[in-house]
């Protein structure tokens, strides 16, 4: 019991030193997008099971992979997502907005526009009025919480259909945790109107110009929003001597 | 019983109130509001109708502002089913989920999982791959759905306007396709039948028999809801005019489904944008024109002969695939092992195990590993909506690479469409709240989520 190799705190700095995993070494990365493309890491994934420390006994516990989502498309996109792109730059550059559009994605067939947010109601009525877009109808708003990604946690993702042209594009807008504030959308989309509610309700994601932003499914009193990734979940009190069952995100598991 | 003086109300004490008095009426007392007011003439009455009430499709609260019997004012409260299901998807396996998901909108348990594995589907790039029986099981589970969901909705709302004989048969029917889902799946609802990768589990033994008798009966069963409710005067008297939301409305609020190809508008995801095959079947797209509550039954009613017509060419192509894989090829996404019957139930089937547990030792490690681990997602996101029987029902699924849903929000139609309940009652008569409600078929599951 003596052996100070049984303290943690007093092992090797060696004993930390974070080893990239075989799947990262050159040759099997992924090949790189075209010229200029940036890979942006949203994040890392530590170790393999969930645990770190001294809790560890996987030998895995070192493992470090970055979270990297599809990396913004060069043209030609493809297909009539040029079109779009198209007509949505021309519009855009008549109003001096060029810069509205701050990438563009183009992943297993969908197209995603990453709009800067000051501009989202400008470039969402041009969306919907353009004869050449005409995406008049809105499947409504999602929220996504990426914590790791600084300066851009929240994100909103709306999902637009042109039923004149048979086409489905995705905005998508983030905000940082210290001021989330997006331009809503229910003056030109009467229909988001709740799906606003709820993303608020979820994530904090304020709306600025919504009618009224009440939380929508949890009760008025709530404190916090849930679906966000920081939000604390509950163990389960189990009655034998005080146990709990640890809460999902912290119980062992795959990650 | 119930007055202001002798009646404390535990959530709004009369104090708390801003403007006039506070009734508490629980049942036949509505002589006490009458008594209460006396002679003030006031005629504008705030009434909370719900979240327990029969006539409003689960748990929905509506609160109505009535002058008269004239409804001025409608709002919905809405959360009171709210589970957290899409929270918990981040928390299980990508398989997983589905179990999840299946349970949002209970009425359409099959269209869920649908959109959900669609979009898990498009992230692992394997759409081509999944196997031809897999897509005709879907879309035969899928139409089926669509005829119990549209017999519920044409039932309840039968029931809501006393039209009590409609919600018996409606029920009758719907008992019939549950039997399938029984025979088929193992499970009346929460099915998660439909899996990534294809479905859980090959067609049993004369099932597709089955499917045949009962397209047949209602062949002849249809026409009977037709006959007692297409020219039935009370029903129409109703049902027209009632609810009313027309082309524009219904783009603006996003309203999708029924409600929207009422209009006249023949917009059908299983037409417009196929998914599972569904450009091979031949079926049309119904519509009316009348943009009201009787159209919304109308096109209801039309569009469980068209499933009836899609389950029957599935059926026929079925009987070409026996044997036929249900599961994709890739042994990294593919569930390893089909259920079989025991001596002691069923489980994980005899071969398999045979199979794992003493002849292969990497088997059993490869089925170790995908059972708890499960198999991990590219990073992306992916929208693949489908035509549910209430509309357009979308998950929009993001993954961060793992081996778990880092999102999954689901468009639900029955919550999109139930905002349109202000601007279909408000002017209207209050009992015509009920029957416009019933027209956009809402399920709180779905609502809540």
């Amino acid at each position: 019991m003596s052996n100070p190799q049984d303290n943690p705190s007093d092992k090797p700095e060696t004993a930390h030193v974070d080893q990239p995993a075989v799947e990262q070494s050159p040759e099997n990365l992924p090949a790189p997008g075209g010229e200029g493309t940036e890979v942006r890491s949203a994040g890392q994934r530590r170790g393999m099971f969930g645990v770190s420390g001294t809790g560890d006994t996987s030998g895995y516990g070192g493992l470090v992979s970055p979270i990297v989502f599809p990396s913004p498309s060069q043209r030609p996109y493809g297909g009539w997502f040029d079109e779009v792109a198209d007509a949505l730059e021309a519009r855009l550059r008549q109003t001096d907005l060029t810069a509205a559009i701050e990438s563009v994605v183009v992943h297993r067939g969908e197209i995603t526009f990453h709009v800067r947010r000051d501009d989202l109601p400008f470039v969402a009525q041009m969306l919907r009025d353009d004869e050449a877009l005409r995406f008049e109808f809105c499947s409504g708003v999602s929220g996504v919480h990426y914590p790791d990604d600084t300066g851009r946690e929240l994100h909103a993702v709306y999902h637009l259909l042109s039923m004149t042209h048979n086409r489905r594009v995705r905005l998508e807008v983030s905000c940082p945790d210290g001021d989330p504030h997006v331009p809503s959308l229910v003056s030109i989309y009467p229909t988001i109107d709740w799906h606003e509610r709820e993303t608020w309700d979820m994530f904090g994601i304020v709306f600025d110009g919504h009618p009224a932003m009440t939380r929508i499914l949890m009760p008025d009193d709530w404190p916090g929003h849930p679906q966000r990734k920081d939000y604390p979940l509950g163990g389960i009190p189990v009655e034998y001597k005080g146990g709990s069952v640890p809460p999902p995100d912290q119980r062992r598991s795959y990650n | 019983m119930a007055s202001t003086e002798n009646q404390q109300d535990l959530y709004a004490d009369p104090s708390e109130t801003s403007q006039g008095k506070v009734f508490t009426v629980t049942g036949q007392d509505w002589d006490s509001i009458t008594q209460g007011l006396g002679d003030a003439a006031d005629e504008r009455v705030v009434v909370n109708m719900g979240p327990q009430h029969p006539s409003t499709h689960g748990v929905l609260r509506l609160i109505l502002e009535l002058e008269g019997e004239t409804v001025t004012e409608a709002r919905c409260g809405i959360g009171y089913l709210h589970t957290g299901i899409e929270k918990n998807m981040e928390y299980r396996s990508w398989v997983q989920g589905t179990t999840f998901c299946t349970r949002m909108d209970y009425l359409s348990p099959f269209y869920n999982e649908a959109t959900y594995v669609l979009g898990v589907e498009r992230l692992l790039d394997i759409e081509d791959d999944i196997p031809e029986k897999a897509q005709v099981m879907r879309v035969l589970l899928m139409e089926l759905n669509r005829i119990s969901s549209h017999l519920v909705a044409i039932a309840t709302g039968g029931m809501e306007i006393g039209a009590l004989t409609v919600m018996t048969i409606g029920f009758r029917e719907r008992e019939l396709v549950l039997d399938l889902f029984e025979l088929i799946t193992g499970l009346r609802m929460n099915h998660a039948f439909i899996r990534p990768g294809g479905v859980a589990q090959d067609l049993p033994p004369g099932a597709l028999d089955e499917i045949r008798d009962f397209v047949s009966l209602m062949r002849k069963r249809l026409p009977e809801y037709a006959a007692l409710c297409n020219a039935n005067p009370i029903f129409k008297a109703r049902l027209e005019g009632v609810g009313h939301l027309d082309l524009a409305g219904c783009l603006a609020l996003g309203l999708t489904g029924p409600p929207l190809r009422s209009t006249g508008y023949a917009w059908d995801l299983r037409k417009t944008q196929p998914y599972c095959g569904y450009e091979d079947y031949d079926f049309d797209v119904q519509t009316w024109d009348t943009a009201d509550a009787y159209g919304r039954f109308r096109v209801r009613l039309a569009e469980m002969d068209e499933s009836l017509r899609i389950v029957e060419q599935a059926a026929k192509r079925l009987a070409d695939l026996e044997g036929a894989p249900v599961m994709v090829g890739d042994k990294k996404i593919a569930w390893p092992s089909q259920l079989s019957i025991g001596s002691d139930g069923m489980g994980n089937s005899l071969d398999h195990i045979r199979h794992i547990m003493g002849e292969s030792m990497e088997a059993l490690i490869h089925h170790f590993k995908l059972v708890t681990e499960g198999f991990r997602v590219p990073a992306g996101q992916a929208y693949v909506p489908v035509e549910s029987p209430r509309g357009e029902l979308g998950a929009h699924v993001v993954s961060d690479g793992g081996t778990r849903p880092f999102r999954a929000h689901f468009r639900d139609p029955s919550f999109t469409n139930l905002q349109a309940t202000s601007v279909m009652s408000e002017g209207g008569m209050v009992a015509d709240v009920i029957v416009a409600i019933a027209s956009i078929d809402p399920v709180m599951g779905g609502v809540d989520r």
